[in-house]
């Protein structure tokens, strides 16, 4: 995916993303953190908009400051700087399952309009044998039991697909009413972070509709870059440019 | 149950670990116990499942190698590099073998663990609802809360035949004692038929510490003093997370060949090299 909007600040396309993403982070008191692309945003949020945020990492980890960012989820780091450290099984039942979690930051390999996850296996075509991915890890129960989701990954026709080729984590299933039926007890996906802009379901129908474009980008290359006819905000706002403190936070954080 | 023993990482593995068993090597990240995966390839012992919650290098070793017909697990990728390519290149191309799979999430392994720990034949969570993960595996159900009427998901007791962890310290008589992150190991352990320890370091007085896991000599079968033992991945207080070489991996893995060699270098070649690179990394990690 290229990006050939005209750039009104001196920043790439991913850090566009992450900045952005670090911003849906203000309103958060703790966060159940993904490695990758969530990560780094949550981290950046401790840095900018959130210094109090508690990092919340699988590893077992409440409460991580680490002052650069970690590799895995398990970085030495992440448990040395930690309020407390607990068990895997812990974890998962007592902290996530329990409701105690405000947010779910999460990436993904494919995603549908009803913010519905892939991370297991892919279809390559014809012949060809599927394309393996990771897996679940905790992503399907952070979905159902953090308060709300929130998803960053890169706009793409091939992230951003009709039809999952697997169904990983439940965002919103297959539209209203779906996550009360299946008793998934948080909000869900409340929010998607792109490259391109911000996509937030609607209210009644629980699709994605694209909210904000990053300032330059076009509503037709976030079209372009999406796999279903993607629906438009009846006002589709900018997103305020990254301010030199942001960017500077971010690249100081990368570069550590 | 055996007295505990100190014994060679040699002997303790080719008598716990056999032909066809079901094996678990556990560790989040931390204190995995690479060295024993390595004297498994090393003596050949195949057929094995595998289980682990993040297969991570030390199964793409052991699935490279050939020694491994099914894997369980729920999250199988480089951490914060990439894939697991021999781990996919079996998935996708039953190369060297064909591997089958089941595959939960993080919350469901860790359940399962627990059931095993406790003596039940199963776990119960909140979990699985909507996802097709339960479609692909015989090892998650539904059991309706008797006093509520919710139906909740109910996940298999995992009790491998033997698991396999790295810790800190072990006293002489084969008390174990692990801390930092200390992952599912607990329940892994308690969860085994057999149970083989690789430490750092054997003390003559072992100290509990706040939040250390204790595991008594009664319940271990075996401890071997394996200094950087879990190398690549670390043990808090001796070593540090070797990044650089979780990110070599995805070179070293992606081709076949270079796998090969790399496993004829480093693996078949004995197991002298733990120490020297222990030392060398000790002595990083106190120049931090």
């Amino acid at each position: 995916m290229t990006t050939t909007a005209p750039r009104t600040c001196d920043c790439t396309p991913d850090e566009l993303m992450t900045v952005n993403a670090a911003r849906a982070l203000a309103g958060a008191r703790t966060c159940f953190v993904g490695i990758g692309l969530p990560s780094t945003a949550a981290n950046l949020a401790r840095h900018t908009v959130r210094p109090d945020l508690v990092l919340i990492y699988e590893s077992g980890t409440l409460g991580s400051k680490p002052t650069r960012l970690p590799l895995s989820i398990g970085d030495g780091e992440l448990a040395d700087t930690a309020d407390a450290v607990v068990s895997v099984p812990e974890m998962f039942n007592y902290w996530l399952q329990a409701g105690r979690i405000d947010v779910g930051f999460l990436g993904a390999a494919q995603l549908d309009r009803y913010a519905n996850i892939n991370t297991t296996v892919v279809d390559r075509g014809p012949g060809k044998p599927q394309g393996r991915l990771p897996g679940a890890g905790g992503a399907p129960e952070i979905a159902a039991n953090c308060g709300e989701v929130l998803i960053v990954l890169r706009h793409s026709i091939r992230n951003f697909v009709r039809r999952l080729d697997f169904t990983t984590t439940v965002g919103h299933g297959s539209g209203p009413g779906d996550r009360q039926r299946l008793g998934l007890r948080g909000k869900g996906p409340t929010v998607v972070i792109t490259d391109l802009g911000v996509l937030r379901p609607d209210p009644a129908t629980a699709e994605l509709v694209l909210t904000e474009l990053h300032p330059g980008v076009t509503v037709e290359q976030a079209r372009a870059a999406t796999g279903w006819e993607l629906k438009t905000a009846d006002a589709i706002g900018t997103t305020t440019a990254p301010t030199p403190a942001e960017l500077a936070a971010l690249r100081a954080l990368k570069a550590a | 149950m055996a007295v505990p023993k100190i014994r060679t990482l040699h002997d303790a593995v080719a008598e716990l670990i056999h032909d066809a068993d079901t094996v678990a090597m556990e560790g989040f990240t931390h204190l995995i116990p690479f060295a024993a995966a390595h004297e498994v390839i090393r003596q050949g012992i195949t057929d094995l499942t595998l289980v682990r919650m993040t297969p991570d290098v030390i199964y793409d070793q052991l699935i490279g190698a050939g020694l491994v017909k099914k894997l369980v697990f729920s999250w199988g990728g480089n951490p914060g590099v990439g894939s697991l390519h021999r781990f996919r290149d079996a998935v996708e191309n039953g190369w060297p073998r064909p591997l089958e799979v089941d595959e939960h999430s993080h919350a469901g392994m860790a359940n399962r663990y627990v059931a095993g720990a406790s003596g039940l034949p199963f776990a119960v969570l909140r979990g699985y609802r909507g996802s097709e993960i339960a479609s692909r595996t015989d090892t998650v159900s539904t059991v309706t809360c008797p006093f509520t009427g919710e139906e909740l998901a109910a996940v298999a007791a995992l009790n491998p035949d033997v698991t396999v962890i790295h810790a800190q310290q072990a006293d002489r008589e084969g008390n174990v004692q692990l801390w930092g992150l200390t992952g599912v190991q607990k329940e892994a352990a308690l969860a085994a038929e057999r149970v083989l320890v690789t430490v750092e370091e054997i003390t003559d007085e072992l100290r509990p510490r706040p939040g250390g896991v204790v595991l008594p000599s009664w319940a271990v079968t075996a401890v071997a003093e394996v200094p950087g033992g879990a190398h690549p991945s670390y043990a808090a207080g001796y070593s540090v997370r070797d990044n650089d070489f979780y990110q070599a991996w995805d070179a070293i893995s992606r081709d076949r060949d270079t796998f090969r060699s790399w496993l004829d270098e480093h693996v078949f070649k004995g197991e002298h090299s733990f120490k020297g690179e222990h030392s060398r990394r000790t002595e990083e990690a106190a120049a931090r």
